[in-house]
């Protein structure tokens, strides 16, 4: 098995080249067989995985092979390796599993697309990526796919980039990306000058005995990294370019957006938590923006009318949990949190783009309602997931969310524990507020988008289906001992199962002990404001729809502020991109066009041809005015001669 | 008492009136005689060396420096003849096609 | 001051003068003529000298056959009187001058007068009569000297074809 690691990666790669090569002369239904195809082989090769690492013995587990030394420079040496521990293998897992059932999603969704081929090509190409970035055993590595997953971000969201606006948004994401990834290459090089390589198994172990605790380079080295998670995973400031990723084909948005790209930055984090035990303020700010993000997100959500765009602020604000998690030095918790969001987010954005989809292109949620009856599967799919997301027990989502937030007060952050408490609350209206509008109440559209309203193929409604089960039963696998115990010693089977790779951080969870009933007291509060955060929404959009109305008219202000995104782009255009634009400007008429082309070519060419025209004034075809200057020479040096020697 | 210095300043003398000469005229006729006033200054420095210390290979010198002058003097005049019959003048302002 | 010093000055001075006359005055067939006076006495400084073969051969030469083909050219060209032009009235005539002015005032101020040149010849004891004797120039030159001779020989010859060349009408 571990010899054949490579080909899980590999694979995408492949149906990349065959998909973006041939894909138009294929025809698109040789497409639909590859694209989706290449992804489910990988995900059978990592089910495999998963089962020899079930079979080593649990301080062992490991698969790891080496390809080459890619990078022998002095030095500085890095290879291509890929190495599986507990970690990674929940990531390919999740990347492959959920991205296998969003490439057949797409076979559906992107039915009749003029580039489909070239559509099914980036998102194997995305794959790879991924797959390259979690599976990486060097941080150079997996910068590479880093990398690979913003290329194939800024390919996709601008896949229609007939229209501008859409271009224009996969142009932001990259250039956003591209300030992240500029901190993260920073912590990259102050790695290799602390340790001397860039390979997990060289940094991390050495961690505790090279860095100090809490001392300057264990600092910048961490707060460089989470700079690049930040920007790719959209934290707070970084979070711009998430929203108007929405210009791209749904599924791109579940896939890239909500369930694996995004996630990347926790993953970095995770897999860096011996370097970030090091670094306790580090961890802090993670927290802290980790909350923050949750908290302003959420509240942009409530307010927005486009159903893709409350999602993408939801991402974001789930996504601030993911990180609050692992900056409380919970990462286990942090990456379950990650797994049960792949799920139910997903299902999500296929089920928006399933409404979107029947509706023949609509998003605004203020034309839609009462889709229940035409879109029975989509229903009950997207009822699961608002329910996990709403964070309801047993759902998944209510498993991972609470773990967070009990470790976050458990940690002592009382504050951070607050404002998580809060977002809840506002997630489950939010995301009530999203569900009721689309699917209960009256119809708002037009006649005809009405009648011709359909449920989705069944390439599209199986996935939702899937997913749709995985996030009712998905946090099981989690299940806290708070209520593992009671219910017969039932362990925390992913803590148990991620705790080889983060041994020192966690307590050792999955072995019997007193619950303290603060525990279940903080569950229970939690239970309590998702209910009531359910309940608002219920009464604000369906009993008297005209409520919210008023309450906009009433604070027009912060109604505005809400709506407008608290105008954080627009704070941006003008600090950042006016002056950067004027600064290339000036680049360009003052430097090149006038100094370098003026002065410097044009400025040669001129002092070349007034040099000659002085110059070609001794050329008088006078032939005793040259005899003369000859004689004058000769006199010249005659005279230094008698003269001076 | 005469000696060769008398001789070479003499020499130098003539030289330096043959190179003016060549420099200020503007007949072609009477530069290319200016230059047979500089060959003759190099003669009559080159016979005095010669004499002064002994050895005869100054005046064979000094005689084919002659040859030369006459061959020179027929090429250049045919030059200038066939300069005439381009020109119709001899005035050496007249050829500057090289200007510029 | 003997009789050769009295003839050293006498000469000198007629060469000078016979020089600066070709060099300003406008009637070339002057000019001619005077610089024929300038080579006489050229010839004479020679015998002052001893080289009596130089002397003769200065006045057949340059005098008896260069001068006269200049008298030849001049008569050819048939140049008019509007045709002897002046001697140029430029700025370059006083650069030239003055350059002229000191570069005599180099060479001659430089030392080149007091000029001891070591004695390297064969011996400086042979008579100068022997030595610039025709016996003299005529036994190195067909000896040691053969090969200047023969390639002067040959420049004579391309000389003629040269001038032939350059001068002949295209028909």
């Amino acid at each position: 098995m571990e010899s054949l690691l490579w080909l899980i990666p590999a694979l995408p790669l492949a149906g990349f080249a065959i998909n973006g090569l041939f894909g138009r002369k294929l025809g698109d239904r040789v497409v639909s067989v590859i694209g989706p195809g290449v992804v489910g082989a990988g995900f059978v090769l990592a089910a495999a995985s998963f089962v020899s690492l079930r079979s080593m013995p649990s301080a062992e587990r490991l698969l790891q092979q080496t390809l080459y030394n890619w990078l022998p420079a002095g030095e500085f040496s890095a290879s291509i390796g890929f190495q599986l521990d507990p970690l990674s293998m929940t990531m390919v897992l999740v990347v492959t599993g959920v991205g296998f059932l969003i490439h057949l999603y797409s076979v559906g969704y992107m039915h009749g697309d003029g580039g489909y081929a070239r559509y099914f090509a980036f998102l194997n190409l995305f794959t790879f990526a991924m797959l390259l970035l979690v599976m990486a055993d060097n941080f150079l590595l997996l910068f590479v796919g880093w990398e690979g997953v913003g290329l194939c971000s800024y390919l996709l969201i601008g896949f229609w980039f007939e229209d501008q606006a859409k271009a224009e948004a996969g142009k932001k994401a990259f250039i956003v990306n591209r300030i992240g990834d500029f901190g993260f290459l920073l912590g990259i090089f102050l790695i290799f000058w602390t340790f001397g390589s860039v390979a997990f198994a060289d940094v991390l172990p050495e961690a505790a005995t090279r860095l100090t605790l809490g001392g300057d380079l264990a600092f910048w080295i961490c707060l460089f990294l989470f700079v690049g998670a930040v920007g790719k995973s959209a934290q707070i400031p970084l979070f711009v370019w998430l929203p108007d990723a929405m210009a791209g084909p749904t599924p791109v948005s579940a896939l890239i957006h909500a369930a694996t790209m995004v996630t990347a930055g926790v993953y970095m984090v995770a897999r860096a938590h011996a370097l970030y035990e090091m670094a306790p303020q580090v961890l802090a700010v993670v927290a802290g923006i980790g909350a923050a993000t949750a908290l302003f997100a959420a509240t942009i959500g409530i307010v927005q009318n486009d159903i893709k765009k409350v999602l993408a602020y939801s991402t974001i604000s789930q996504l601030g949990y993911m990180f609050l998690g692992v900056g409380v030095a919970a990462f286990s918790a942090g990456i379950f949190h990650l797994v049960t969001h792949a799920f139910f987010k997903a299902v999500l954005f296929l089920g928006a783009g399933s409404v979107i989809h029947a509706l023949h292109g609509e998003q605004d949620m203020r034309a839609m309602g009462g889709l229940k009856s035409k879109l029975p599967i989509t229903y009950w799919t997207m009822l699961a997931a608002t329910l996990a997301i709403a964070g309801v027990p047993p759902l998944a989502g209510f498993v991972s969310k609470d773990e967070i937030l009990w470790r976050t007060w458990d940690g002592g952050h009382s504050v951070l524990w607050v404002i998580g408490f809060i977002t809840a609350g506002l997630t489950a209206a939010y995301m009530f507020r999203l569900f009721f509008l689309t699917f209960h109440g009256s119809f708002r559209g037009t006649k005809d988008q009405w009648a011709h309203a359909h449920e989705s193929p069944w390439s599209m409604t199986l996935p939702l289906v899937i997913l749709g089960g995985l996030s009712v039963i998905g946090g099981w696998i989690g299940l806290p001992m708070a209520l593992g115990q009671p219910l017969g010693g039932i362990a925390n089977r992913f803590e148990g199962w991620l705790a080889p790779v983060f041994e020192a951080g966690e307590h050792a969870a999955h072995e019997p002990h007193a619950i303290p009933p603060i525990e279940y007291g903080l569950m229970t509060a939690s239970v309590a404001i998702a209910t009531l955060g359910i309940l608002v929404a219920y009464w604000a959009y369906l009993r008297s729809p005209d409520l919210p109305g008023r309450v906009a008219t009433r604070s027009r202000g912060v109604y505005t502020l809400l709506n407008g995104k608290y105008f954080v782009d627009e704070l941006y255009d003008f600090l950042i991109v006016r002056p950067f634009y004027a600064l290339s400007r000036f680049a360009w008429r003052v430097i090149d066009d006038g100094l370098i082309d003026g002065l410097g070519v044009g400025g040669t060419g001129a002092l070349v041809k007034r040099g000659s025209r002085i110059v070609s004034r001794w050329e008088t075809g006078y032939v005793q005015g040259y005899a003369v200057a000859f004689f004058g020479g000769v006199f010249a040096i005659l005279a230094y001669y008698y003269l001076f020697r | 008492m005469v000696g060769p210095a008398h001789y070479i300043t003499l020499s130098a003398v003539l030289f330096t009136i043959g190179v003016i000469g060549v420099l200020t005229r503007k007949n072609a006729i009477i530069v290319f005689m200016a230059i047979e006033i500089m060959l003759n200054a190099a003669n009559l420095a080159l016979v005095t060396f010669a004499m002064t210390i002994g050895d005869v290979a100054g005046l064979i010198m000094v005689l084919l420096v002659m040859a030369v002058a006459a061959a020179e003097a027929a090429v250049g005049l045919a030059i200038i003849v066939a300069m005439f019959r381009h020109r119709e003048t001899v005035n050496i302002e007249a050829f500057n096609v090289l200007r510029g | 001051m003997t009789g050769a010093d009295v003839a050293f000055w006498i000469l000198a001075a007629i060469a000078v003068g016979a020089s600066l006359a070709v060099i300003t005055n406008r009637n070339p067939v002057a000019c001619v003529l005077f610089l024929v006076v300038a080579f006489f006495a050229l010839a004479g400084l020679f015998i002052t000298l001893h080289s009596h073969f130089l002397a003769a051969i200065q006045v057949i030469i340059y005098a008896g056959a260069i001068m006269v083909l200049f008298l030849f050219v001049i008569m050819l060209l048939n140049l008019g009187q509007q045709q002897w032009f002046d001697v140029s009235n430029n700025p370059l005539r006083v650069t030239a001058v003055v350059f002229g002015a000191g570069f005599l005032a180099l060479l001659v101020g430089g030392g080149i007068s007091g000029l001891a040149p070591t004695v390297r010849g064969p011996a400086a004891e042979i008579s100068p009569d022997l030595l610039g004797s025709t016996g003299a120039v005529g036994a190195a030159l067909y000896t040691a000297y053969f090969m200047p001779f023969i390639t002067i020989a040959l420049l004579l010859l391309l000389a003629m074809v040269g001038a032939v060349a350059i001068a002949s009408r295209e028909r």
